[in-house]
């Protein structure tokens, strides 16, 4: 095992790393923006360089002064989080190329699953289902309409180079998609420098469900625990239901969802770990799927190639560190579980607290006077902030992730709802209160909704 | 006189209207930027834009002037 890490990200998740390297007795690098001296992940780390000024692309993005400041720090390996450089080939072959380790999939891959038309072609050719859909860049507004009437309308409009639902929207006829498609290629291009564009079909009353994967190593690195050979084998360990969305972002996951089956479920482990095996997958990362409630079937979205933000509620329902695997992983040793026999127990939530008000989810930043966290029986808090520290507008507005465990799906509703009225926050306005409706909700308590369940609960019929 | 100010902490990304440009109630003048998201700022009355009082970049707090209707 390396003996120091460099953690390529801020807030709650470079604090989540850092607190399994703590544990592991490795040595942890923070690396922070102006905006960020104060955050708690900074204080934490065994040592922290300063990389650059508030904005994205002068620090987290800045992948040359996060190198030159792992080689600086003395740091053997660098962990990139989720979001900034996580799915960034070039970033990762640059870090290998520096002598550093670099804690995910090989360039390789990552390159293979960036874009998601030639993800999707990909896994076509695998036997991966995927939804019907454009097989190259929709070039021009003519071409589009073109592939809408092939395809059959509502069409969903996608950035192929895109991720966290920037620039997706969903048409149901010509005008619609003349302007989907529109503000689309514009965002694609402002957010992801790539304009090219994809076209599926839309399902109606879907769910979006995804898979965690772990390849392990092929070849004879370590094995010196017979359970754990590294044998390029890809593990699938569970789904988590993400359909609770605004803005086709994530706002609350849970594991197992409530709208698979057995059959299905058996389904879509094999299905993920097929796509995982086609890019010779290493370490962690999440197969996206949609599931068709009606026919309880499901298409390929996409796949994260990378640490997932909601990795919290697997983690609970198996008692695997995944952040533990991927350090394990990439030192060449065996996981720390015997792979043939991964069990699940229990429901896990986790509901996304964000900086942003419970009504129509705009922004607030502004500085936080007061932070109380919840305890309990099977709470867990995955934050990036504390009281005294000042939200600002450079980045995402994830304050906080609230994390339930309970023996059955019930009483993790139950410790949800305690752990939400628990947890206070004075500042910046919080969707705290959204999650208690959530919970609240007849819908959500029944298992039986779908990625339009905020809308109906905002009364919005709008998609 | 309509004045129109920041909802919030925010980047100015765009900005669409001009100074002395007759705008309808509903128009987009600035786009803003907080978080990863986009906040287009609305005209709320019909007039002449006597002011702008933003550029492309500018940081904006909670409360500050973005523009004048008369």
């Amino acid at each position: 095992m390396f003996s120091s890490v460099l953690v390529a990200n801020r807030g709650e998740i470079a604090r989540r790393v850092i607190t399994t390297a703590r544990r592991l007795g490795i040595r942890s690098v923070a690396v922070y923006s102006e905006a960020d001296a104060d955050l708690p992940y900074v204080a934490e780390a065994d040592a922290a360089v300063a990389i650059g000024p508030a904005a994205p692309a002068s620090s987290y993005l800045n992948g040359p002064a996060i190198i030159a400041a792992a080689i600086q720090a003395g740091a053997q390996a660098i962990h990139p989080g989720y979001g900034f450089l996580a799915e960034n080939p070039e970033f990762a072959a640059a870090v290998e190329s520096a002598g550093l380790i670099w804690i995910g999939p090989s360039p390789e891959s990552m390159a293979q699953m960036g874009d998601k038309i030639n993800a999707r072609n990909l896994m076509e050719a695998a036997g991966v289902p995927v939804s019907a859909g454009t097989r190259e860049p929709v070039a021009d507004i003519a071409a589009a309409l073109a592939a809408a009437d092939q395809i059959g309308y509502p069409v969903m409009v996608k950035a192929s180079a895109g991720g966290g639902g920037i620039g997706m929207s969903a048409a149901a006829g010509p005008a619609e998609l003349t302007a989907a498609f529109e503000t689309a290629r514009s965002r694609a291009e402002r957010f992801f420098g790539n304009p090219a564009i994809l076209l599926e079909r839309y399902v109606q009353r879907a769910r979006h469900v995804e898979v965690q994967i772990l390849g392990l190593p092929a070849g004879g690195h370590g094995g010196s625990s017979p359970g754990a050979s590294a044998d390029g084998r890809v593990l699938a360990l569970g789904e988590r239901d993400c359909s609770v969305q605004r803005r086709h972002q994530k706002v609350a996951e849970e594991t197992p969802s409530p709208g698979v089956g057995p059959a299905l479920r058996a389904r879509m482990l094999a299905a993920a770990a097929q796509a995982g095996e086609t890019v010779q997958y290493i370490g962690a990362g999440t197969v996206e799927f949609l599931v068709d409630v009606s026919a309880e079937d499901f298409t390929f979205l996409e796949m994260n190639t990378r640490l997932q933000v909601e990795h919290p509620v697997t983690e609970l329902v198996t008692g695997i560190d995944l952040v533990e695997q991927q350090f394990l992983i990439a030192a060449g040793e065996p996981v720390s579980f015997e792979p043939g026999q991964v069990a699940s127990s229990g429901h896990a939530l986790e509901l996304r607290v964000y900086a942003e008000d419970s009504r129509r989810f705009l922004p607030s930043p502004g500085l936080i006077a007061e932070w109380v966290e919840p305890s309990g029986p099977g709470v867990r808090v995955d934050a990036g902030y504390t009281a005294g520290n000042r939200v600002t507008p450079f980045y995402d507005p994830l304050l906080a992730k609230l994390c339930v465990h309970g023996a059955d799906r019930a009483q993790a509703l139950e410790r949800a709802a305690a752990a939400v009225d628990g947890f206070v926050v004075s500042g910046p306005k919080t969707n705290l209160q959204f999650h208690a409706e959530l919970l609240a909700s007849a819908e959500f308590r029944s298992g039986d909704y779908d990625t339009s369940l905020v809308d109906r609960l905002r009364g919005d019929s709008g998609g | 006189m309509a004045e129109v100010r920041a909802e919030m902490v925010a980047n100015v990304w765009k900005v669409v209207a001009a100074e002395g440009e007759t705008v309808a109630d509903g128009d987009t003048l600035v786009i803003l930027e907080s978080m990863k998201m986009e906040i287009p700022v609305l005209a709320e009355d019909a007039g002449t834009l006597t002011r702008l009082a933003v550029a492309e970049g500018d940081l904006v707090q909670e409360g500050d002037l973005i523009a004048v209707i008369e």
